[in-house]
């Protein structure tokens, strides 16, 4: 039993940076914008806000310097898609493939140094529970903000009029902008928000979850897996952060499996790749559809949003006031 | 409150949409807005709703000029307009739809909201579920809901454009007296935009005339349909010119055709097509009649039955197979379904020309385009973006795509947002097709069009599909009641 | 998108902004290298060398083949994402289509036995071949499951350095051991032939003319390259007209991944005389920079990845000569790429007149399950 507990424990601490990753994606494609330069800007803000926490002995401030770099490259994917009408897919490629060679550069003289780390903070009494204790409640403070995350994103996006302006803006630009919305500060803004999540993603790999910077990053490919995540999770912030957990359980189970047969160790690594592609062909073939139509009449209403797979409608398209 | 305009210009490019408008409306009325496609009204409705800015002229409420910029400065000096094609979100529940947009804090008051909804939504009887998602209604209902929107935000202007295109005579009932109740009752002005003579002749106290960017004048209902159609047109229109076509062979047949759409599904149906024969399809959107249209041509494939084409069983078999079996289809959206929007005239025809080899023939594909230019009138050269053309010569360049001699012809709606010279072009380029022998079977919101032109008409409601009996004396109003799914007694006269 | 004025006037605000990007991008690069503590001056210096210019003029033939052994592989990929790029396809999976090229192509290097010239022609066939099916892969997963080309492009890439990478430390290891990086140095045989004093392969310049010449020509001319074209700009539209929306968009990323995996072999026979993990070397991902660089005008290609190949032929000499990283040439390549790309936004911007986003096809990477849709052909 203990040893299941400590094995989900790691499963919720491993996948922390990716579910982080993945709701600050979703933000930003609720608003119709796609950042694809995930991967490329989490290993920046890695190198980023490991680079600044080992200068200044605060992993926090790390963490700040990572999110700020995180969300200008957010924002440079943004102002080049809304004000200068590029491509967000032309513009995300560049950005991932010069984020990456950036932070690879800048960082050649930091690899295998020590650093600060964020501090791990065992919670009294919850931490005793049975199972769930070492499962959810010893963890470091990062993993405790995830949840935060998860649920403050849901309750933003569904509870609040907020919630509403931005669904509308990636919905239906046109009723938004009815509705007196400024579409293009809306989109900027919650483009911003998610680049700040996705440089504290990148920021928790080097200041918590693997920390230190290594030359190739550890964490590369874990940007793609993100993107892929978001359309796996409707674009719901529940449905995202179970897709997160699950992926980093399979990819353990996968470690696991190899480790007491005698299959190669490359195969491991491969888990990741065929999952994703497994989760896509799932999502697009309609399964999950087909799952709200089965469910009971009362419970679909409540269930229509969580169990929707359709991207936001105006994803990837300009608005033109006309 | 009382509304003028002032001298409203606004162009775009070279078209004059709204020249030197002056209208003044007064509260407690309902005003018809009169005119044919192209000639200015939603122009004049968008810049007053605040979507357009006036290129020239004033906004006048209550006495003193007003501006304002954007939709929500609009509905903040109380006018608020009710799009044809409503602009909600989707994915957002009617409640959610309600709430969005009404000024408030962070966290919205759903419990006061929800009774604010049930009391309007009661008063004008709509019957709307407010746990109902937007994806899920009619555009009737999604009407009704905006609406009450725009009602309970205070508007006390409220303009409705093209409202009754796409609903059933019930729902048309409903909002008319919705509409009567507002105006005489609250002391709202309304303002009917639309180019159906008809309903504005049975709810409107007013008219104002637009012709060509230009206010032709303003009357006090009623007055003769001649007037009217003399105001619109400035002359009398001659109905078109029915003209029956010989019969031929049965070209296209399907028995027990099940087709499963998102929204309804059409079971065991059983139809027979003609060459030489027109036949309409009426419906409610999403009542099923574009499952029928699309599987006809192979974009849908069908869940069960058969699909014959001039003999052939044709049911699962690819978009291709059916278009080499000389069949012509034309989407509704023109450049999101049928025109390559960056490729030049020149560049569409080559594509489409079956004698093109695997090295394009540049020379015979220029010989082509100008040929097919001259002779469908297209205003564009061979070497024009096809989106740079106006949606009439847009239509024009997808007819002209089209196999010369088709054995039948899938079309949905046919003269969407065109004006009527464009769309009587379009009815007789079919109807000359037709002479020849092409059956064609074709779709429209606009009941007056399948009215006219239909040997036939088959009526669809959620799914279930009836043939109106003797379609050549169905009225508008008989297919109106048809599509909201009443059965008509008809009387029969010895 | 007619501007208004002269065209000599458009034309030169074009070079104009083009050499003014070339110019910034340096300045940034300088930035760059002084915030590593190095001295810009040295690195370009040494770039300047590595490319193959000598101090007291003319060019050194040695480094300067480096560059054209660069060229080759870059322009072979470039010339094939021309053909994707005019379909509106992202084959962001054309480094894993070099992969399995290369693979292909060192397994006919390691297992066939042929005289020198049979051999090689075998070889480079394979690697075309391994690098189409390993693209129409991807084109599959795209039209008959929905998954968009970006996803399938990064899932394959993966999987294809993860399966060379099994090959290389298992069954194509040696028996008395060797090492992970790569396998043992394919026979002298098998691979391409350098000419005298130049050390560059005839058969390879010769296969990226002929090949840049063939594409070119295909998509100006027949009736698949105009096919191609209109799927770029509407696939919903160029469906409805009769073209076989989804067979083309297999066929177009086949003709591209085929062109990587000769890239690919490329690599294995020439440059590296052996397979080994990514062996690709960026070199796709930096195709793709190319292209965005010059759109669909084919004649841009070779030029720009010669400038591109001479950039990272004269990165190498970073990592010996100042113990750089030689990520500094993406650096360098990345910003030129971002800035032509904001540029041509903000020379939108003051025409004023709106200039419509460059079309990707589909806008975004999510996918758009639609029940409805039978058979595309």
């Amino acid at each position: 039993m203990d040893e299941l507990a400590n094995v989900l424990g790691s499963i919720v601490s491993n996948a922390t940076p990716l579910v982080i990753a993945s709701i600050g994606e979703t933000i930003t494609e609720r608003v119709g914008v796609v950042n694809l330069s995930l991967d490329g800007s989490i290993a920046l803000a890695a190198m980023v806000g490991f680079v600044t926490a080992y200068a200044s002995g605060s992993a926090v401030l790390g963490i700040l310097a990572g999110m700020i770099a995180a969300m200008l490259i957010a924002l440079l994917i943004a102002v080049a898609n809304i004000r200068l009408k590029q491509d967000q897919v032309a513009v995300g490629f560049v950005l991932t493939l010069l984020a990456a060679d950036l932070a690879q550069f800048l960082g050649q003289g930091y690899t295998r140094v020590p650093g600060p780390t964020v501090p791990t903070v065992r919670i009294p009494v919850l931490a005793d529970l049975p199972l769930l204790g070492q499962m959810l409640f010893n963890h470091n403070l990062l993993v405790y903000l995830s949840f935060f995350l998860i649920f403050g994103m849901w309750f933003l996006m569904y509870r609040t009029r907020y919630g509403l302006e931005l669904r509308a803006v990636g919905e239906r630009p046109a009723t938004a902008f009815a509705r007196g919305a400024n579409v293009s500060r809306v989109r900027y803004l919650y483009t911003a928000v998610g680049g700040l999540l996705i440089g504290l993603a990148g920021a928790s790999y080097a200041l918590a979850i693997k920390p230190g910077w290594a030359n190739p990053p550890v964490m590369r490919g874990d940007g793609w897996i993100a993107l892929a995540i978001v359309i796996f999770g409707g674009w719901h912030p529940f449905r995202v952060a179970f897709g997160a957990y699950l992926f980093t359980g399979l990819r353990a189970l996968a470690s696991v499996i190899q480790q007491s047969t005698d299959l190669p160790l490359v195969l491991v690594n491969a888990v990741p790749w065929v999952l994703m592609i497994l989760t896509l062909l799932m999502v697009s073939s309609g399964t999950v559809e087909r799952l709200l139509r089965v469910t009971p009449k009362r419970l679909q209403g409540a269930l229509r949003n969580v169990l929707r797979s359709k991207p936001p409608a105006a994803l990837g398209a300009q608005f033109e006031r006309e | 409150m009382s509304v003028e305009l002032r001298e409203i210009h606004k162009t775009f490019g070279p078209v004059h949409a709204n020249d030197g408008i002056s209208l003044r409306l007064e509260d407690g009325r309902i005003y018809g807005i009169l005119g044919e496609n192209g000639a200015g009204k939603s122009t004049l409705m968008k810049i007053l709703s605040g979507f357009y800015l006036a290129d020239a002229g004033q906004i006048v409420i209550d006495g003193r000029v007003t501006h304002y910029d954007t939709p929500l400065g609009a509905i903040r000096a109380g006018i608020g307009m009710l799009q044809q094609d409503p602009l909600d979100v989707a994915p957002f529940s009617v409640l959610e739809n309600f709430v969005y947009g009404y000024p408030g804090g962070a966290l919205p008051d759903w419990s006061a909201a929800r009774a604010r909804f049930r009391e309007l939504d009661e008063r004008f009887s709509f019957g709307l579920n407010p746990d109902a998602y937007v994806e899920q209604l009619t555009i009737g209902q999604r009407q009704q809901l905006e609406i009450l929107r725009l009602i309970a935000l205070g508007v006390r202007v409220l303009i409705l454009d093209e409202p009754t295109t796409g609903i059933s005579a019930e729902q048309k009932e409903v909002l008319f007296n919705a509409l009567k109740r507002l105006a005489h009752q609250d002391g709202l002005t309304v303002l009917f935009v639309s180019h159906k003579l008809e309903d504005v002749l049975d709810l409107c106290d007013a008219a104002a005339v637009l012709r060509q960017g230009k206010l032709i004048g303003t009357v006090d209902l009623p007055v003769t349909t001649g007037q009217l159609v003399a105001m619109m047109f400035g002359q009398e229109l001659s109905p078109a010119a029915r003209v029956d076509a010989p019969l031929g062979q049965v070209v296209l047949e399907t028995r027990r055709l099940t087709l499963v759409g998102p929204r309804v599904t059409v079971q065991n149906l059983d139809f027979q097509l003609r060459a030489g024969e027109v036949v309409g399809l009426a419906g409610l959107d999403g009542s099923g009649q574009e499952l029928l249209m699309r599987a006809c041509v192979g974009l849908l494939r069908p869940q069960g039955g058969q699909i014959i084409i001039k003999g052939t069983p044709c049911e699962g078999l690819p978009y291709r197979a059916f278009l080499a079996q000389n069949v012509g289809f034309g989407a509704a959206g023109r450049l999101e379904e049928g025109l390559v929007s960056g490729l030049t005239l020149m560049e569409h025809f080559a594509l489409t020309d079956p004698t093109q080899g695997g090295w394009i023939d540049w020379e015979r594909a220029r010989r082509l385009t100008e040929e097919r230019i001259r002779h469908y009138n297209i205003y564009g050269r061979p070497d024009s973006p096809v989106e740079t053309l106006s949606g009439g010569n847009q239509q024009r360049v997808l007819m002209a795509l089209m196999p010369d001699h088709p054995c039948l012809l899938v079309l949905e709606h046919p003269t969407r947002g065109l004006d009527v010279e464009s769309a009587r072009w379009i009815w007789e380029q079919l109807l000359a097709r037709r002479q020849e022998g092409t059956a064609i079977l074709f779709t429209s919101a606009d009941l007056e069009e399948i009215v006219t032109y239909s040997d036939r008409i088959l009526v669809f409601y959620a799914g279930q599909v009836t043939e109106v009996p003797d379609s050549r004396t169905t009225t508008v109003d008989e297919l109106g009641h048809l599509i909201g799914g009443h059965r008509l007694e008809r009387e029969t006269h010895a | 998108m007619n501007a208004p004025g002269p065209f000599a006037l458009r034309r030169f605000m074009g070079v104009a902004l083009a050499l003014g990007a070339v110019i910034v991008s340096l300045l940034l690069t300088a930035l760059v290298i002084l915030a590593v503590g190095a001295s810009p001056g040295e690195v370009f210096q040494k770039v300047w060398e590595g490319i193959g210019f000598l101090p007291q003029g003319g060019l050194d033939a040695g480094r300067f083949a480096g560059v054209v052994n660069f060229w080759i592989p870059l322009a072979l990929v470039s010339t094939g994402l021309l053909i994707t790029f005019t379909a509106g396809l992202w084959n962001i999976g054309v480094e894993g289509q070099m992969m399995f090229g290369a693979v292909f192509a060192s397994w006919i290097a390691r297992e066939v036995m042929l005289p020198g010239p049979l051999l090689v022609t075998v070889e480079l066939i394979a690697a075309a071949f391994g690098g189409a099916l390993w693209a129409a892969l991807v084109g599959l997963l795209k039209t008959r499951g929905g998954v968009h080309e970006i996803f399938g492009g990064v899932a394959l890439n993966n999987l294809a350095n993860i399966f060379a990478i099994y090959l290389i430390s298992a069954p194509w290891q040696p028996p008395e051991g060797g090492s992970a990086h790569s396998t043992p140095p394919f026979r002298s045989e098998a691979l391409l032939v350098p000419m005298e004093g130049f050390p560059v392969s005839l058969a390879a310049l010769a296969l990226v003319v002929v090949g840049f010449l063939v594409v070119a020509i295909a998509l100006r001319g027949t009736r698949w390259g105009l096919e191609l074209k209109a799927i770029g700009k509407s696939d919903r539209s160029a469906l409805l007209l009769g073209v076989a929306t989804h067979r083309n968009a297999v066929l177009a990323l086949a003709a591209c991944g085929a062109l990587a995996g000769l890239a690919g072999g490329f690599r294995v026979l020439f440059t590296y005389a052996s397979l080994r993990p990514l062996v690709s070397g960026g070199i796709g991902f930096l195709g793709l920079l190319v292209v965005l660089l010059t759109g669909t005008r084919a004649v841009w290609v070779p030029p720009v990845s010669f400038f591109f190949a001479a950039i990272l032929a004269g990165s190498t000499r970073l990592k010996i000569a100042l113990q750089l990283d030689q990520s500094l040439a993406g650096v360098v390549q990345g910003i030129l790429v971002l800035l032509v790309i904001l540029s041509n936004g903000v020379r939108g911007r003051l025409r004023s007149v709106a200039v419509p986003p460059a079309r990707s096809a589909g806008a975004s990477p999510a996918p758009q399950p639609s029940a409805e849709e039978v058979a595309h052909g």
